[in-house]
This record gives C-alpha cells, structure tokens and sequence, in this order.
C-alpha cells in the first residue's frame, strides 16, 4: 500500500497509528536496553562495550556480536540482592494493591450510588490531587509523618501516644504515600464499571431472597471484576517498578528493584547490569499483563 | 406437573404465613401516601387486590404506578399507610423478607449467570435442597418452553426468551403475589400480542395473582380482569375493562383509555329520562341521563369513534331510532385506514370536528366516503357520556 493511499484513508492511517507508536516509542529503545543488557561495563563514553559502529565494516560488526554475553543475567541471579529486590518489589505491590483496593472499592461504591449532581464532584474531589505535584504530594507527607509533624502533633495532643512516634522512614510510611498516590487509579476503573451497573440488577437478587450481604457478594462484587482487573493493573504494575515513594518515604534497609535499578545506573554507572535488572522486570510484569488479557478474551468469546 | 396448585414455600419461611382470611382480600393497600421531597409521588391510594386476580396498574408516565408497585417490592418504605398481605402489615418489611416477587421492567437477568442459575438464585436463597432445585428449575424452564437453553447466558438469548427467563425466574419461588413492571414493552409488536395472551392462560392456570403496571391501555383491557387507573399519584378508577371504557368516570380517564370525542356543555334540559344538551361544536344532543347527578358542575358529552356512525343521507330507519336521535351534518375532511378500520374526521357544519371509527367490513370499498363527500353522522343517546370536566 503506497504512502498517498495511506493518508487518503485516515481511518487507516488511525489503525496504523498504535503500531507506528508501538515501534518507534517501545520496540526501538527495547531493543537498545536489550543490547546494552548484553554488554560489559566498560570506563569509557558510552560506559559499556561492545559499541557498533556500523562505520567501522562487517567484520566489526561480527565481532561485536560475538562479544554480547547474557553475563548480567546470571549475576541478576546469582546475586541476592536482586533476587530480593525482586521480590519485595512484589510483595509490596501485592500488599498495596490489596490495600487499595479495600479502601478503593468502598469509595468507589459509594460514588456510584450518591444521585448524579454529586457523583460529578465527588470525582472532581478523587481528581483534584492531581491537580498538584506528585513530588511536592510525597514531600507534604513527609512533612506530616516527621519528628514533629502534624501526626505526632496530633497525637500528642490527643494524649493517644506519651512520645513522638517513627513514622518516616518505615514501611508504613511507604504504603501510605504509595497508596495515597494511586487511590484515584484504584477508584476510577472501578467507579466506571459499578456507576454504569443497572441499579435493577441489585434490587432483582433481594426481591429473589437474597440479604444485602449476598446482593453484594453473588452480584454486584462478580458484575464489578472487569473494573477490579483493571484497577489492579493500573496501581500494581507501576507500584513494582515505583522508585520515588520507597526512597522518600521508607528505609534504605531493603531495596525495591526501582532503587536498585536507579543506583547501578547512577551510582554504579553500571548501564549494563541495570538495562538487565530493567528487561528481567519487564518479563516479570508482562505475566500478569497476560493472564489478564487471556481473561478478557475468554469473557468475550462467552458472550 | 405444571398444574398443580402453587404453595408459597419460599416465601412463607421468609415473612411468615400470611394467610388470607377466607373470602378476604390476598393483598389491602391502605391509604398509602410517598413522597419525593415535596412531590408526592403516591398520594394516599387504597386498594385490595383478590387472590388469583389479574390485576392492572395503568396510567401515563410520572402517574406513581411504578412507585406503588416498588413499594410492594419492598424497594421504597410508604411514608403513611399500610400494606396488609393476608393479616400482616409488610408495608416496612425488606424485599427479601417478602413472599411477592417482580418482573423487571428490563428483565434485570444476571448477566454473570447461565439460564439455569438465573432460574435457580431465588431457590438458592430459600434454602431448598440442591435434587429440589434442579427439578423446580426444569419444571419452570418447561412452563415458560425454554428447554435446551440452560446453559446460555442472557446476552446469548433473544428479546422473547429473555422475557420468558424472567418470569420463569420471578415465578420459581412460587411467590404469593406477582409483580410485573411493563413485562411486554420491551417486545416488538406481534412478540407481545401471543406474549399477553401466555401470561394470561399462566395466570390462569397457576391461580396465581398478577399485578402488571403497564402505560399501554390496550394492553391493560386484553389482560386483566380490574384495572386500576392512576393519575398524578392518585387511584382514579378501579373497574374492569368493559366498565372503564363505556363508563369511565371523568373526562380524563375517557381520554386516556382508548379515543373519544368530546364537546363541552353550555346548557342542559330534562326530558324525562333523557337530558337535551346545548354545546357550541355539536349543536344539540340528545343523551341519557347519567347515572351519578350531574350538580351544577362542568360537564362534557362525550361519544366513542366507533359508535358514531356515518351514512350518505341520515340514519338508517331503525326500530327505536327515529326518536331522540342525534344527527350531525359534515363533510368528511381526513382518511385514516387502518386495515380493519377506518377512521374519519367529519369536519360539521356546526364548527366542531368528529371521529367516526367504520368497520371495513366489505373487501371492495364501495362503501367508503371520500375526501369532501357530504356525510351525516349519528349515533343514539345511550352511546353518550356525560363526563364531569
């Protein structure tokens, strides 16, 4: 198909679009990270080696390839340090997905059922936040969360606690922030599919004999799952790569791999173990990306 | 196995025995009144419902039919009033504490859930034996003729079969009362007619009691044996069919059940059992006397489409019809054909306008009248009303 009947069809060009992003914004520097992954640090500009230098002739080239290694995959594993970043990395976004959404769905819940004028600023209130930035957000916490903030102040006032409690710097202070942070992206997506849910549905399963208890656990919470996949998506994939909140807010004790990440490529200048640490995430996260779409798929090849 | 008598069993556990007194009303609606900020939506409506009645709730949009038939549900509280089904006041009790199930207006079938469990959940929520279960369901699904669907889910059905597992759903429980909120408006026009008269020949069959809240009059008269018309949240008529139409108790209810032609009253004169009515569109006309006193309020004579008739010269020469008749002179000005009926407009030479109904009785239409053709219209004076405005 010729460059001018793509452009006489926008709707074509439309359907391309995703694609063309998909190569140029993802695959491309995917394919960069990969290649830098398979590299050995190197005290030179870039700090890696091989470089290609496709100046420099075929057998260059060859040589090049030759030299990539998956050296830095088998020292993520050997190490402990990544094996354990990895894994508190997912155990923190398990741990603030599911809070979020206990506190989430209740919120979301309650939107959809106030009359419509005040669904509109009730959502305006979940948005509102962003309004600010994320950074200053996280700083204002840690200025109610220190020594002699606002918490303790309270606290003390309230003559609840005798001493000032250590909240920052602890992991209470990181689920906090963390889900501070990503409640709107928790109550959004289930929102959207609970406010758009028939009211009759409801009112169909207590007419049919069930308490509210039931109502709640054989109807609305099974119709609602398509708004809770996407909201543990949306929080739990960012929350494992998250590196912001975990420095700000927790201790320096145990890393997440965002932090490790972060140090290899900035303290360590190690561009080529990070770039590994980076496409083992990947991997890591694309499992749950999968099943999700496979869940999808087979809920619409039901209908 | 179908005709069997229903017993409650699901929904006497849940709100108690109610047990109608013999010969008394199944459900006594008393003086309830509920309102929506200032708006009374249901504004102090009594009624008593028989067992095994058809039952309508008719009325236009915004008339609280709908709000009445929820709180029978148990979906919305009365602010005042009762509801007695059998002895027992339910008008606070919760929906799933209730032996009355509904119909949803949009069948509110559980997307999530097969045919089967769709069927099944109001059991499930009884406490029935899991063998139990399974037959009530098979027995349902072949009362409403749904066999070999089971398995599908409702978004896999048709608009007849959704409507179909809806009731089989609502009627599983074997509910004391039935609730149907518009159970045919979804439906496309020849679905809805075979559809009225299956609920009919269940109703009948289950000796159960239907209440059905419907907009579409036609609807009401085809099925139920009373209907009870409401307008701005109150009960304005309740009667059967037959009385509803040709008696209709004010000028409001003549027009919203089925057409009519109206002509305001300017003065009125006994003779004997008949009154001789002044109007301003129709000249004179001659009517029975009515059966409530007139008083000295406004009134309206009103005649229905179909018992005006229309001849080329005047009336026929019937026995009994030469006295007293009303005769009115026009030219026809509209044609409506509606198949099996005609209707014009006679346009009179009076001022006012006609609705004739015609039967199209002959296939070749050498009886019609054409545009402008000089017509009589006539019709005796007990095919009129005298309707208080």
């Amino acid at each position: 198909m010729s460059a001018r009947r793509i452009f006489a069809r926008p709707a074509r060009f439309a359907a391309i679009a995703p694609y063309v992003w998909m190569v140029l914004f993802f695959l491309v520097p995917f394919g960069f990270v990969l290649k830098i992954s398979l590299s050995q640090t190197a005290i030179a500009q870039p700090p890696y080696e091989p470089v290609f230098d496709l100046t420099a002739g075929w057998t260059a080239i060859r040589a090049a390839f030759a030299a990539l290694s998956i050296d830095n995959f088998k020292l993520l594993t050997s190490d402990d340090i990544y094996v354990y970043a990895y894994l508190r990395s997912l155990s923190v976004a398990v741990t603030a997905t599911a809070l979020l959404l206990l506190i989430g769905y209740p919120i979301a819940y309650g939107m959809a059922r106030l009359p419509k004028r005040w669904q509109a600023v009730a959502m305006v209130l979940v948005i509102v936040p962003f309004w600010t930035s994320f950074l200053i957000r996280i700083y204002a916490w840690i200025n109610i969360l220190q020594h002699d903030g606002l918490l303790n102040q309270i606290l003390l006032t309230l003559h609840l606690v005798s001493q000032p409690v250590v909240w920052l710097s602890t992991d209470t202070a990181m689920y906090v922030g963390i889900v501070y942070s990503y409640l709107p992206f928790m109550i959004l997506p289930l929102y959207a599919t609970l406010a758009k849910m028939e009211p009759a549905l409801e009112e169909a399963a207590s007419d049919l004999g069930a308490p509210p208890g039931a109502v709640f656990w054989l109807v609305t919470f099974p119709l609602s799952l398509p708004g809770v996949g996407a909201g543990v998506l949306l929080c739990f994939i960012p929350i494992v790569g998250e590196f912001v909140i975990p420095d700000l807010l927790a201790g320096s004790n145990s890393l997440m791999i965002g932090q490790t990440l972060w140090l290899e490529f900035f303290t360590n200048k190690d561009w080529p173990v990070a770039s590994a640490a980076a496409i083992v995430l990947l991997a890591v996260l694309l499992l749950p990306l999968l099943l999700y779409e496979r869940l999808q798929r087979r809920q619409l090849e039901e209908r | 196995m179908t005709d069997e008598l229903p017993r409650t069993d699901a929904g006497e556990k849940a709100a108690g025995a109610a047990h109608p007194a013999a010969g008394g009303p199944l459900l006594r609606i008393e003086g309830v009144v509920k309102a929506f900020g200032t708006f009374r939506a249901v504004d102090g409506v009594s009624l008593d419902i028989k067992a095994g009645e058809f039952f309508a709730l008719l009325g236009p949009s915004g008339c609280g039919k709908t709000t009445l038939l929820r709180m029978l549900a148990g979906f919305e509280a009365p602010d005042e009033g009762r509801i007695l089904l059998g002895d027992k006041d339910i008008a606070q009790a919760l929906p799933h504490e209730r032996p009355i199930n509904m119909m949803f207006q949009n069948y509110a079938l559980f997307p999530h859930l097969s045919v089967r469990d769709n069927i099944a959940f109001g059991l499930k929520r009884a406490n029935m034996a899991r063998a139990d279960i399974a037959t009530r369901v098979a027995e349902m699904v072949a009362l409403v003729k749904l066999e070999g669907l089971e398995k599908r889910k409702p978004d896999q059905l048709s608009g007849g079969q959704r409507q179909r597992v809806a009731l089989a759903r609502a009627l599983a429980r074997r509910p004391q009362l039935l609730l149907l909120d518009e159970p045919l408006a979804a439906l496309d026009r020849k679905l809805r007619e075979s559809t009225q008269a299956e609920l009919m020949e269940l109703q009948r069959r289950l000796g159960m009691t239907f209440i059905v809240v419907t907009h579409d009059q036609e609807e009401a008269m085809t099925m139920a044996d009373r209907i009870g018309v409401m307008r701005s949240g109150k009960l304005v008529q309740v009667a059967g069919p037959r009385e509803l139409y040709e008696a209709p108790r004010s000028r409001w209810i003549a027009e919203f059940v089925g057409d009519i032609n109206l002509f305001d009253a300017e003065s009125k004169l006994r003779d004997g059992h008949r009154l001789v009515i002044g109007t301003r569109d129709a000249g004179t006309l001659v009517v029975a006397e009515p059966r409530q006193p007139l008083g000295e309020a406004k009134f309206s004579v009103a005649i229905r489409p179909e018992k005006i008739k229309l001849s080329r010269r005047g009336p026929v020469s019937e026995a009994g019809h030469e006295t007293a008749i009303n005769r009115l002179d026009g030219v026809i000005a509209d044609i409506c054909y509606l198949g099996g009926t005609t209707t014009y407009k006679v346009k009179l030479d009076t001022g006012g306008t006609v609705q004739a109904s015609v039967a199209n009785s002959a296939r070749l239409d050498v009886d019609a009248y054409s545009l402008n053709q000089h017509v009589v219209a006539w019709f005796t004076p007990d095919d009129c009303m005298v309707l208080p405005s």
